[in-house]
């Protein structure tokens, strides 16, 4: 009598770098929308560097420059870590972290407060 | 019956792209949500992975058409300049919204957090949609990415209804309208 059919072996576990880049990229970019949002709202000569596209005015270089830095971040990252396996842990307190900071910075009471106005 | 193109588009954008965003959110949480009651168990066959996945993309792609559609076609229209002199600022919304106190803080506080954090969402997403289509059935193992890819999906949640709330406060105090008429169904 043979034993049971097993069915087909489960997949190799994935390594959980590319996940940690994926998530530390997202937060990174979050965090730099709300720093760029920031530094335009606080600085006339920023905001106006920011204009990119005259009809959407300064949101058309901070949207397009925070893309731009989340991609470039995701990139370097999934390079560095595609093998590796990362401790979830700090990526994803800092990934948080780094999102609830960007949230903060988009909040117009915030930014005032900030600012001292 | 008519509708000018400017409103047809903030509509298609507010109601088309964003409010179907909106309500593909709880059915994203619940399979999420889903992966961390099954365990190992989840997902059962692969059409169910094909079809989540389909579904994760399709969000993005929504959330995507948004804030593009919001950021380079609605937007303009909102912070057009009035010509020197105009009274009438009817088809100037912000102007509008800003020319009375009583109005001022739906541009300063609403249209300034809207236009900003709206951003947050389709980053979010294209992250959670990458996540589950890399890890797929793994992700049921993998409680730290599970979680903070429902963290993430909830701030993606809450962004949008940020964006949602205020759009829909803003657009009744001063509506985005002008450009050709579009009759959306002949009169009898």
């Amino acid at each position: 009598m043979s034993a049971p059919d097993p069915g087909p072996a489960p997949p190799p576990e994935l390594p959980s770098g590319p996940g940690a880049a994926a998530i530390l990229s997202a937060g990174f970019g979050c965090l730099v929308f709300g720093l760029l949002a920031f530094a335009g709202d606080a600085s006339p000569a920023i905001k106006q560097a920011f204009i990119l596209w005259k009809p959407s005015g300064p949101l058309s270089g901070v949207s397009s420059l925070a893309i731009v830095a989340w991609l470039f971040a995701w990139f370097i990252l999934a390079l560095l870590w595609a093998r590796r396996e990362i401790n979830l842990a700090w990526v994803t307190a800092v990934s948080l972290a780094m999102l609830a900071a960007g949230l903060l910075l988009t909040f117009p009471p915030f930014m005032d407060l900030l600012q001292g106005k | 019956m008519e509708i000018s193109y400017r409103e047809l588009i903030t509509v298609l954008h507010g109601m088309g792209f964003g409010a179907l965003f909106m309500l593909a959110f709880s059915g994203a949480i619940g399979v999420i949500y889903a992966t961390a009651v099954a365990g190992g168990r989840w997902p059962s066959s692969s059409p169910h992975i094909r079809m989540f996945r389909f579904y994760l993309i399709s969000m993005s792609a929504l959330a995507w058409l948004t804030v593009l559609s919001g950021t380079y076609l609605v937007y303009p229209w909102y912070r057009a300049k009035p010509p020197p002199g105009a009274t009438d600022l009817a088809g100037f919304p912000q102007k509008l919204l800003m020319s009375s106190p009583h109005t001022a803080g739906w541009h300063s506080l609403g249209m300034e957090w809207k236009e900003h954090v709206s951003w947050f969402t389709p980053i979010a997403m294209t992250m959670v949609a990458y996540v589950f289509i890399h890890y797929g059935p793994q992700l049921a193992r993998q409680r730290a990415l599970r979680n903070v890819v429902l963290a993430f999906t909830a701030v993606a949640f809450l962004s949008t209804g940020v964006a949602g709330v205020f759009g829909a406060f803003l657009y009744s105090r001063a509506p985005v309208r002008g450009g050709p008429q579009v009759v959306l169904m002949g009169a009898n």
